[in-house]
């Protein structure tokens, strides 16, 4: 269809943006809040366009998580998985549930991402254990409805 | 509401069901995870992968790029001359400094000859810059602007002008990964200036604190210590600063004393910093201790049992030119 590749470029756009996003500078206070972008463009496509953004889509973006900023291969890839998993598993719920239910949604799958990390931290070496490091489970959550709402008029006014 | 776009997924699955491709992907990650952590396979595809991004870095970079060159171009004459005097005037003090210096390195060197323990310090510097990527605000690493091409190497050390700033761990064509002095997965074997007592000063994860976890409480230490390196690990060569000591702590019914530095180098705030050749065929290996100092590399998993410390990776010294 038509729409497939269109759509494939939107989300490669949006990639590279929340890739940009993930490490540019930020002050000093926001950047322990850092809200992680690309997951949550992870889950809205894997809503939306679920056969392009599928399982293997959210694995890559966990690898290039992984390829900028990880201590060790696979970390993110895994994490991010996880995440996709869920949410193509309960898609067809999560889609039609009004954007506050969704969000909770959200919340709780961005603390299980954050807990994967957290664990493999864990595992390899001393892991962080402060509080602030559930910061951007927290600002997250609260960027959902807005990603939701750009990209929702982004691909109505390019349909 | 997530709008559903007009590919929406057959009811019927096409390809392999859902369980099936997320077992295959976590299998697939944990064998990354494993290649990567345990074995260190993934060393050469690692760099290859930085290089490979290094295109997202140079996007990011080039604002603050464009804004370092407006303000240069654009920078006033009187500035510019102010500032102009004041480093001539540093220089000459530095000159002067340096004069001493030479003689010291001069007696140094007959006293060694003498003693017939060769540690020259024949060594080569290159300045980096520290490019402005954040990589994570809990692991102290800083990505510069050296890579391979320049001869950057794995476990290179890192310096400005206070005091050592950390180590390199990875190296790609065109950068290289620094870890800093202050990350919790990282130990430099020190040695207090005053006494020569040895000891190891790891990184807390607070850039501002160093933590010396093996002094017991008979130790000579007191605040206001100089920390100088030890050389023991083969990779930070001896006698350049390290920290000052801040808080001493000693509590009678414990082994050992509560001990804490500030590193002296400007982990926070310096945007240059010189990378380090130690000529090795001078530096003779300064009684290593092997059991001493257990090596990890960083990544590893890094002890939290005070018993196998020791700085990420100190591989025997390798010759550099």
């Amino acid at each position: 269809m038509a729409d497939g590749r269109s759509s494939g470029l939107r989300i490669a756009i949006s990639v590279i943006f929340a890739l940009i996003f993930a490490i540019i500078e930020l002050p000093d206070f926001m950047n322990a809040a850092r809200p992680h972008l690309l997951l949550l463009f992870v889950i809205y496509w894997s809503l939306s366009s679920p056969r392009i953004a599928g399982l293997m889509f959210a694995w890559l973006c966990g690898f290039a998580i992984d390829v900028i900023k990880g201590p060790v291969f696979g970390q993110h890839a895994a994490a991010y998985l996880l995440v996709a998993y869920l949410t193509h598993k309960f898609q067809l719920r999560l889609r039609i549930f009004p954007i506050y239910q969704q969000t909770m949604w959200v919340l709780v799958l961005l603390v299980i991402y954050e807990f994967v990390v957290f664990w493999i931290d864990g595992i390899i070496g001393p892991a962080v254990t402060t509080w602030l490091r559930w910061l951007p489970v927290l600002t997250s959550t609260l960027l959902w409805p807005v990603v939701v709402a750009t990209l929702d008029t982004w691909n109505r006014a390019r349909r | 509401m997530v709008t559903l776009s007009s590919d929406s997924r057959p009811i019927i699955g096409r390809g392999p069901p859902l369980g099936a491709r997320f077992f295959v992907l976590a299998v697939a990650s944990i064998t990354l995870m494993v290649l990567d952590h345990r074995g260190g396979y993934l060393e050469a595809t690692r760099s290859w992968l930085q290089t490979a991004v290094s295109p997202l870095y140079a996007v990011v970079q080039s604002p603050f790029q464009l804004w370092d060159w407006i303000t240069g171009t654009f920078s006033d004459r009187d500035r510019l001359r102010t500032e102009n005097t004041q480093l001539s005037e540093e220089l000459r003090t530095a000159r002067v400094k340096l004069l001493r210096f030479d003689a010291l390195t001069e007696e140094n060197r007959r006293l060694r000859a003498i003693r017939n323990a060769s540690q020259g310090i024949g060594e080569r510097t290159l300045i980096a810059e520290i490019v402005r990527i954040d990589v994570d605000p809990y692991r102290h690493r800083v990505r510069i602007n050296k890579g391979s091409d320049d001869g950057v190497f794995k476990n290179q050390p890192v310096l400005d002008a206070f005091g050592i700033v950390g180590q390199v761990t990875s190296v790609d064509r065109k950068g290289a990964e620094i870890i800093l002095i202050s990350d919790n997965e990282h130990s430099v074997p020190i040695q207090v200036n005053r006494n020569g007592i040895r000891s190891i000063a790891m990184g807390t994860g607070d850039i501002h604190r160093l933590s010396l976890p093996f002094l017991t409480i008979e130790s000579d230490v007191k605040p206001d210590d100089l920390l100088v390196s030890s050389g023991l690990d083969g990779i930070f060569p001896a006698g350049y600063p390290v920290g000052i000591i801040t808080k001493v702590e000693r509590d009678p019914a414990e082994t050992f004393a509560v001990v804490e530095a500030r590193p002296l180098a400007q982990l926070d705030r310096s945007r240059e910093v010189l990378l380090l050749w130690v000529d090795q065929r001078a530096e003779q290996p300064v009684e290593v201790i092997p059991e001493a100092i257990p090596t990890t590399t960083p990544g590893t998993p890094a002890p939290t049992a005070p018993t196998a410390q020791g700085t990420p990776a100190p591989p025997p010294a390798q010759p550099r030119q």
